[in-house]
């Protein structure tokens, strides 16, 4: 698999708590392709923000990796060294994070950010000063060479999105990351944004793991999806496959919330009844049966596999396997 | 900025001026006749008569605070009753030994404390941090004129490294004098900000810039001592600029326990004799003092913080 940019193999992370392990990602597996646009969704709390701190290694101080690989051209980013860790970051790979009111530093300028995130380049100051501009004008900010000397709080949120998404790809990494990036936007922002994010990803041929628990964007942007339930991947697949055969009960209801339609965004967020089960004391079988209505004796006792169904789709529930149709 | 800073510095001459007069009525106040403490009791009637003439203490009490202004404007804070000479000479000859007291002691103190919180933060739990934690707590713990007087005999006295009393002459004369008093007020600062250093390096290291700034591949040196450090010391100079009254308290004892000439030695030996325009000349300069730092805390939070310049 020369294509392979990055691949998650049965990663687990839990959290250390003082009620014990809180197992926030379980035998999680996944590719993202050279230039592809993978998309994740999922409900809040299910280990989607993890993920991606995982792959740059930029957890909280009571994380802890037991089990897996996350391979990046081919080499586990969980066994490099911090420094070589280090190089890779914001080079080969950048992230643009959850919230846009949190992201940049609150008491330095905007352009000092975008000069100091251009350590490795040989630029001079003003070279490097004029890419800003030129990064900040392409994300669609009005007039940016007088912005660099503004400060983050004199820029409205979809602003401070763009500048994170301005920065992330200006080293042209090889994967973009971008933590629920429209998630804080209103749906004309966001329509905008992801429109630009498509353009640039044009231009720039990078891979994009594009977080979201919003399906219409995942549509609208992504060739594939990766479904996650309670810190499990519970379907992955070809986004058309996914919308018109999802083969998850989970799945299917997130479609049933959300129609799919980037512009008839759902005013409340998808609301399924029932709650994501205790990540700190899971119960054993279906992690998705007590929200499940078609849930059968064998889910209570047996987990299910995520199983390949057809070519690149895959889907971890009883009742795609034969005997449950009997 | 410059909008800031001219707001910022008439509010401080606002609060002066409320700060004055109400310790010139609390002056006032107090019970006895000033003339006749000052004098002793076997002045001449007409003595007494030219000195409550001369310090106004015949008028009613507004118009002696008019007069005070009134002289204050010009820089004329009186005349001092004992030696004759002018109030302003007098605090202005002692200004300069308390300053440099003050500044050394919040110079060392909080270089070392913020060196001392951020190496922690940046390490917590470790064994340095552990260390540095308990150092701090005991810092704290040291009252100023305790440490004063234990500094002055076991470094002076005992093993004489460092002069015991005076202010010294000529450069290195005074910073050999100055080193014992001055370590003994910063002391229990030490301790103060490094755990203020380390309480807000470690919540600041925690926000999610923080994150942004690594996930950038930015040196983690870099990221502690710029990208963190410069929102962690605000609150530091904030305590530092209202600790000022503190810091002065402390050099009176230290002033004392050294016999250091001073702002501080000045105020006591006044007050005890009721000296008045000295006690008032005294009280204003630290008043003025008092509040022109705070008001240096916030320019220069107004000069780190961008956020705290259009807030105000
Ligand atoms: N540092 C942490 N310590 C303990 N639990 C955490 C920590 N960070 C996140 N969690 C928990 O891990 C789970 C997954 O969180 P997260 O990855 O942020 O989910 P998402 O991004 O999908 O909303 C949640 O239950 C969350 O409460
Ligand atoms: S395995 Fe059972 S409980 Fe789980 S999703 Fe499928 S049918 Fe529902
Ligand atoms: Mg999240």
């Amino acid at each position: 698999m020369t294509d392979t940019l990055l691949e998650i193999d049965r990663l687990s992370v839990d959290y250390e708590t003082a009620r014990g392990d809180l197992k926030a990602l379980r035998d999680i597996s996944f590719d993202v392709r050279k230039g592809e646009i993978v998309g994740i969704v999922g409900e809040s709390g299910c280990g989607k923000s993890t993920l991606i701190s995982s792959i740059l290694r930029l957890t909280a101080p009571n994380t802890r990796f037991r089990q897996g690989e996350v391979r990046f051209r081919g080499e586990d980013l969980l066994q490099l060294p911090e420094r070589k860790m280090r190089d890779l970051r914001g080079a080969d790979i950048s992230i643009v994070f959850q919230d846009p009111m949190q992201t940049h530093n609150p008491v330095l300028s905007i352009g000092q950010q975008m000069l100091d995130i251009q350590h490795r380049s040989k630029a001079s100051k003003a070279d490097k000063r004029a890419r800003a501009a030129q990064m900040l004008g392409a994300v669609g900010i009005p007039d940016p060479e007088a912005r660099l000397d503004q400060f983050p709080h004199e820029f409205s949120g979809g602003m401070r999105q763009r500048i994170a998404i301005a920065m992330a790809l200006m080293s042209e990494p090889d994967l973009l990351i971008a933590d629920e990036p429209t998630t804080a936007l209103d749906a004309t922002l966001e329509v905008q944004i992801i429109e630009r994010l498509q353009e640039l990803q044009q231009e720039f041929d990078c891979a994009i793991l594009f977080i979201s628990h919003h399906l219409g964007v995942i549509a609208e942007l992504c060739d594939r999806v990766v479904v996650m339930y309670a810190g499990a991947v519970v379907e992955s697949g070809e986004v058309r496959e996914i919308f018109h055969d999802p083969k998850h009960p989970y799945t299917r209801r997130l479609i049933d919330c959300d129609p799919g339609h980037i512009k008839e965004r759902a005013r409340v967020l998808p609301t399924i009844p029932g709650e994501v089960p205790d990540l700190a004391n899971l119960p054993g079988g279906c992690i998705f049966r007590d929200r499940c209505d078609q849930a059968m004796p064998r889910c209570a006792a047996e987990v299910p596999p995520l199983e390949q169904l057809k070519d690149g789709h895959q889907a971890a529930c009883w009742l795609n396997h034969k005997e449950a149709a009997e | 900025m410059l909008l800031y800073a001219t707001r910022r510095f008439g509010l401080a001459l606002l609060i002066l001026i409320v700060a004055v007069t109400v310790m010139f009525l609390m002056i006032r106040a107090v019970p006895g006749d000033p003339v006749q403490i000052m004098l002793g009791p076997r002045a001449t009637p007409e003595l007494q008569a030219r000195l409550t003439a001369e310090l106004a203490l015949d008028q009613p009490i507004w118009k002696q605070l008019l007069i005070f202004y009134g002289n204050l404007m010009q820089g004329d804070l009186g005349i001092d009753v004992f030696s004759g000479r002018s109030v302003t000479a007098i605090v202005f000859e002692q200004l300069p030994h308390t300053l440099a007291l003050i500044f050394a002691s919040i110079l060392w103190s909080a270089l070392l404390g913020i060196g001392l919180g951020a190496y922690a933060a940046a390490h917590p739990n470790t064994l340095i941090d552990r260390i540095a934690a308990a150092l701090s707590v005991s810092f704290v713990a040291a009252p100023a004129f305790v440490v004063a007087l234990l500094s002055l005999l076991i470094f002076a006295v005992h093993l004489q490294w460092f002069p015991a009393i005076g202010a010294g002459e000529g450069f290195w004369g005074r910073f050999d004098h100055l080193v014992l008093p001055a370590f003994a007020i910063g002391l229990s600062w030490v301790g103060y900000i490094a755990r203020l250093v380390r309480a807000s390096m470690l919540e600041v290291m925690g926000e999610s810039h923080i994150r942004t700034a690594r996930a950038f591949g930015i040196h983690e040196r870099r990221v502690v001592m710029v990208y963190a450090l410069r929102i962690a010391i605000l609150p530091v100079v904030t305590v530092i600029g209202v600790g000022m009254g503190f810091l002065l308290s402390s050099a009176v004892f230290a002033e004392i326990v050294f016999a250091r000439p001073g702002l501080g030695k000045l105020v006591i030996d006044s007050i005890t004799t009721r000296n008045y325009p000295i006690v008032m000349g005294s009280v204003l300069i630290s008043t003025g003092l008092f509040v022109v730092s705070t008001a240096m805390a916030d320019l220069i939070n107004a000069w780190l913080d961008p956020r705290a310049r259009t807030a105000a």
